[in-house]
């Protein structure tokens, strides 16, 4: 029904070929790519809360070990939280799947889903993506893939408890961990459907980045958002595979018998009859995706946020072409460094020091984007929405997240502090946090489009201000922690008289993320409230130059009522001298003699 | 009770913030601005907060340096380790630097340049020279970083020399046990399918492979014999009948390591690596001489563990299926650190778990004694004198016993090993 939509006619579609439609074709399997996109967003911010939960579920026992809490036996039972203390089987389950839920089902599923299905055609100038139905298709096998790992959570033997990083044979071995039967076959089977998700939802972004864009707006003209989701999308295309083909042999492994990845294993009184199979395979194969998975959950903030701090500052993006160029240095890099993540698995030490090189290179075109931002509110003339304050956060994560980058990349130092809380400290400031205050960023600035109503600016700060400083409140201690030695995924630090002194360090990180939690439950409150009762928007109430702010505020199919858009310069003309306005939009004809930028 | 009474405070808060916020949009309706004209009181508090923030940033960084920088490791405990712990200071050094200097830039521009409607913002797109500083300059320092870093991982990773002290440190679910070769100075060979309760290493020697044979065999017959006799369920009959089918194959596998071994004695005769595991030291006890290179081979009986010994900054996964080694030369013994260092007569150097390994890798640790070079010999030469494996007579379950529930048998075993604790 909802199918028939012209892509690639031009003139074809206009709002009186309008049609009626049913509820289901227009809510549940729509194709339409702005629907799609909240699909996404909502599905991110349920599953966002059941990883928030579980974290401070494990906060708690980490802050007061052994300590009953009802909080953790309301949502956990006696079976895994007898008095309310938690179980550590549980504890491991509940760190995994917090890891899991939050990388995949939040900052990819959910960031690259929301804003590249709603960006994409909108920035582009195209009436919808390349395929309408594989983008539904797309939204549907993430709704599964999340439903399947949700249940998870149920089976007998719990969700599975072997890290996010799944590494065998803890992973492989129900005999070793509780988590790895059903649960970690859940796992499996859940993010298979992920990756299919992603792969169809990937060659979408691309396909349509690369034909659906409307006329004048070339390469050089694109949004930074769309260089970043496109590189993104290439960036998953290229190595979710990889974790497919990884999590198929580690199928096998556990139910056919095969010996991919163990070998000599002694376990449950029983000598295995598995050998000649290597743990350390999985560990390359995975980490061949997780490392640019890294920047598949960042490289969209990254964009997000230029595109509002140039806004937002009513100044060109400094360095368009620098910002474009590093977008793709750290795009391809970032698939031959994944050996930093292996360093004291055995790898061969001259290996290792090719890992330390290609890594701390990717530190350059992270340091030009960096110095890009800051040069770009230079002399500027700041406007501070909560869209704003989020990117000028997610500048201030990323410095200080990529700064401890070094330390681990540097192998000889990684020695001492990995897998301690410093690596926790260390990604949860530079990719989580950077990416969630990315995706937070996008929702403040794109919700007008999204919903055509105004969040709520009162609420946006105390949301902001509460967040950032929790941000650091939690992490920072993290890194003291780590370098007093204390290893992460400890279910409680006790049995150790070396961390005495560093312990009341967790009670402080805890309670900063009681708080920060009850600030996103302001976020959460004016989110929906604002969805059916916030003001209505304007067609563009942040005066940006883009695309997007060119279509009707009342969603149609096909995005223009009449002919696309034609493009004629690029999207930062901000306080141009000679204009009248602050802004410019990427549809005003160059003026005779105007030079692009 | 409290705690509901803080979450009921907590839900009002949050109800007030959201209902003041309601009051400001309709005040801010009524007067005819929008939602997002962002009002000049607006932007100045954000702009004062944003030169506020880093004040309130770098002060916690301060005081968690003041509050905990003596709580962090102390001086390390190894020939690398005061090198890696250089290095990381001179890193500490630039990251600092850069680290003020972009957060200052940054917080400072942030709260200079916010919105006046009488000013507008510079046009200034690119500019190829800055862009050029901005990339050597990075480049140059993480060139420095880069060849140090990489200086010291060749030293501390190359191969240990011929006369090093060896010790193997064997991991398992959930403890460590440590080996040492013994009079002749050789590590004997290892085979996982010899591990039993009384050869928890899994050593080939000639006995043990008979031993364990015997045992084999005896199992065996027991299965049969079960299979013959008892009335069970099908299913059980099933799982048991698999179990002996696997039995079979592994008695085999090891028949077909006896048939190896002997070739090789045959051949290599009182060289052949099956005679050196005899004399091999099984303790629970590690002990290592200060000052001497030491040369660890870490091997696991079953899931990834990882060796950290964060005093002397040493770290490997040990990986079931292959031996990975480090090496280290430690340069305080435990006694100096007590008294000298830590001033702590409990301390002890301490092995921990640090690759996710279950439920109690919380808890899966061994000390660590350094002793001075007379205390080793002395502590090796009476490990010498207690008979074959004796030491290490480990409180588990005895190997190959027939589960009822192979599956129920462990987590029953893991809860069991967090109670002990």
């Amino acid at each position: 029904m909802g199918a028939t939509i012209a892509h690639t006619d031009g003139h074809a579609h206009t709002a009186h070929h309008h049609h009626e439609e049913s509820f289901v074709s227009k809510y549940i399997f729509s194709h339409d790519h702005k629907m799609i996109s909240k699909q996404f967003l909502i599905t991110a911010i349920v599953m966002a809360w059941v990883a928030v939960i579980m974290s401070l579920i494990f906060r708690l026992q980490l802050a007061w070990p052994g300590e009953g809490f009802a909080f953790t036996n309301f949502f956990l039972g006696d079976k895994w939280a007898p008095g309310g203390v938690l179980d550590p089987n549980m504890y491991l389950a509940l760190v995994t799947i917090h890891g899991t839920i939050m990388v995949f089902f939040v900052l990819t599923g959910g960031l690259s889903g929301t804003f590249a299905n709603l960006l994409i055609p909108l920035q582009v100038g195209a009436r919808d993506m390349a395929s309408g139905f594989l983008n539904m298709l797309s939204y549907w096998f993430f709704f599964l893939s999340s439903i399947i790992m949700l249940a998870s959570l149920f089976v007998e033997g719990g969700p599975a408890s072997a890290g996010w990083t799944i590494y065998p044979p803890l992973s492989a071995l129900p005999q070793a961990i509780p988590g790895s039967g059903a649960g970690m076959t859940l796992w499996l089977v859940s993010m298979t459907l992920f990756i299919a998700s992603s792969l169809i939802g990937g060659l979408n972004y691309v396909a349509t980045i690369l034909n659906l864009r409307t006329k004048g707006m070339k390469m050089t003209r694109l949004p930074l958002t769309i260089w970043a989701l496109f590189i993104t999308a290439v960036l998953g295309i290229l190595s979710f595979p990889v974790l497919l083909s990884a999590a198929l042999l580690l199928l096998m492994d556990r139910s056919m018998g095969t010996s991919f990845y163990l070998s000599d294993i002694h376990i449950a009184g029983e000598a295995l009859e598995q050998t000649g199979g290597s743990p350390v395979l999985f560990q390359h194969l995975f980490w061949f995706l997780g490392h640019p998975e890294v920047y598949i959950v960042l490289l969209p903030a990254l964009g997000i946020t230029s595109e509002i701090i140039a806004t937002n500052a009513r100044k060109a993006i400094f360095g368009y072409r620098a910002m474009i160029g590093s977008i793709l240095a750290i795009g391809f890099l970032s698939f031959i460094v994944w050996g930093h993540h292996m360093f004291v698995t055995g790898m061969n030490p001259f290996l290792g020091s090719v890992f330390v090189f290609t890594t701390l290179l990717i530190a350059i075109p992270s340091a030009v984007k960096v110095f890009n931002y800051i040069t770009t509110l230079w002399r500027g003339n700041i406007i501070f929405t909560p869209a704003m304050l989020f990117s000028i956060g997610l500048v201030a994560t990323f410095i200080a997240g990529g700064l401890t980058g070094i330390i681990l990349a540097d192998s000889a130092l990684d020695i001492n502090v990995h897998d301690t809380y410093f690596v926790v400290a260390h990604f949860h400031i530079v990719m989580g946090m950077s990416a969630i205050f990315g995706m937070f960023a996008g929702i403040y600035h794109w919700f007008p489009k999204m919903y055509g109503k105004m969040m709520n600016t009162k609420l946006g700060y105390a949301h902001f201000w509460i967040t950032f400083v929790c941000a650091f409140g939690v992490f920072f201690p993290m890194h003291f922690i780590g370098l007093a030695g204390a290893p992460r995924r400890y279910y409680s630090y006790s049995e150790f008289p070396m961390f005495n002194g560093v312990v009341d360090l967790n009670v402080l990180v805890t309670v900063f993320a009681i708080i920060g939690a009850l600030a996103q439950v302001i976020f959460t409150y004016n989110f929906f409230y604002s969805m059916s009762r916030g003001p209505k928007a304007v067609q563009n109430p942040w005066k940006s130059n883009t695309l997007e702010w060119t279509t009707p505020v009342e969603h149609i199919h096909g995005n223009w009522p009449g002919p696309l858009p034609v493009v004629h310069r690029w999207p930062y003309d901000y306080s141009k001298p000679g204009k009248a306005e602050d802004w410019v939009s990427q549809i005003t004809p160059l003026e005779h003699d105007e030079e692009e930028h | 009770m409290t705690k509901l009474l803080i979450l009921i405070v907590v839900v009002l808060g949050i109800l007030a913030i959201a209902q003041l916020a309601r009051v400001y949009e309709l005040t801010a309706r009524l007067r005819g601005k929008r939602e997002e004209d962002i009002s000049a009181a607006d932007n100045r508090m954000n702009a004062m907060l944003m030169w506020l923030f880093p004040v309130v940033y770098f002060g916690f960084f301060i005081w968690l340096v003041v509050a905990y920088g003596d709580k962090m490791l102390p001086l390390a405990a190894s020939e690398h380790g005061a090198e890696t712990d250089w290095l990381l200071n001179f890193n500490w050094v630039i990251l600092l630097i850069a680290f003020v200097l972009t957060n200052v830039l940054l917080f400072y521009f942030a709260g200079k340049y916010v919105f006046s409607k009488d000013r507008r913002a510079a046009w200034y797109p690119h500019n190829n020279k800055l862009e050029l500083i901005w990339t050597v300059i990075p480049a140059g320092v993480l060139a420095v970083i880069v060849i140090y870093g990489l200086n010291t991982w060749n030293n501390i990773t190359g191969p240990a020399s011929p006369n090093a002290v060896l010790v193997e440190l064997y991991a398992k679910q959930f403890d460590w046990t440590a080996r040492y070769p013994g009079q002749d100075g050789v590590m004997g060979a290892s085979d996982f399918r010899l591990i039993n309760g009384t050869n928890p290493l899994g050593i080939v020697t000639p006995e043990s492979v008979k031993e364990r044979l015997a045992e084999m065999e005896a199992e065996i017959a027991e299965m049969d014999s079960v299979l013959a006799h008892s009335v069970m369920p099908d299913e059980k009959a099933a799982e048991l009948r698999d179990l002996l089918e696997r039995s079979r194959r592994q008695q085999a596998r090891v028949v077909n390591l006896r048939t190896v071994m002997e070739q090789d004695i045959k051949e290599k005769g009182e060289a052949s690596i099956y005679l050196h595991g005899a004399d091999d030291i099984v303790t629970k006890e590690f002990h290592l001489p200060v000052h001497k290179e030491v040369k660890m081979l870490i091997r696991s009986r079953d899931i990834i563990h990882s060796v950290y010994i964060p005093h002397l900054r040493a770290q490997m996964n040990a990986v079931p299926g292959m031996t990975t080694t480090i090496k280290m030369v430690p340069t305080i013994t435990t006694d100096s650190m007590r008294t000298a260092v830590v001033m702590d007569d409990t301390f002890d150097f301490v092995v921990l778990c640090n690759k996710i390994c279950g439920a109690s890798h919380y808890n899966m640790q061994m000390p660590l004694t350094v002793t001075t070079a007379d205390e080793y010999t002395a502590w090796m030469a009476e490990q010498m004198k207690k008979p074959f494996q004796a030491s290490a007579a480990p409180a588990e379950v005895p190997a190959n016993t027939v589960p009822a529930d192979s599956t129920a048998a462990v987590p029953a075993n893991a809860q069991a090993a967090v109670k002990t604790n």
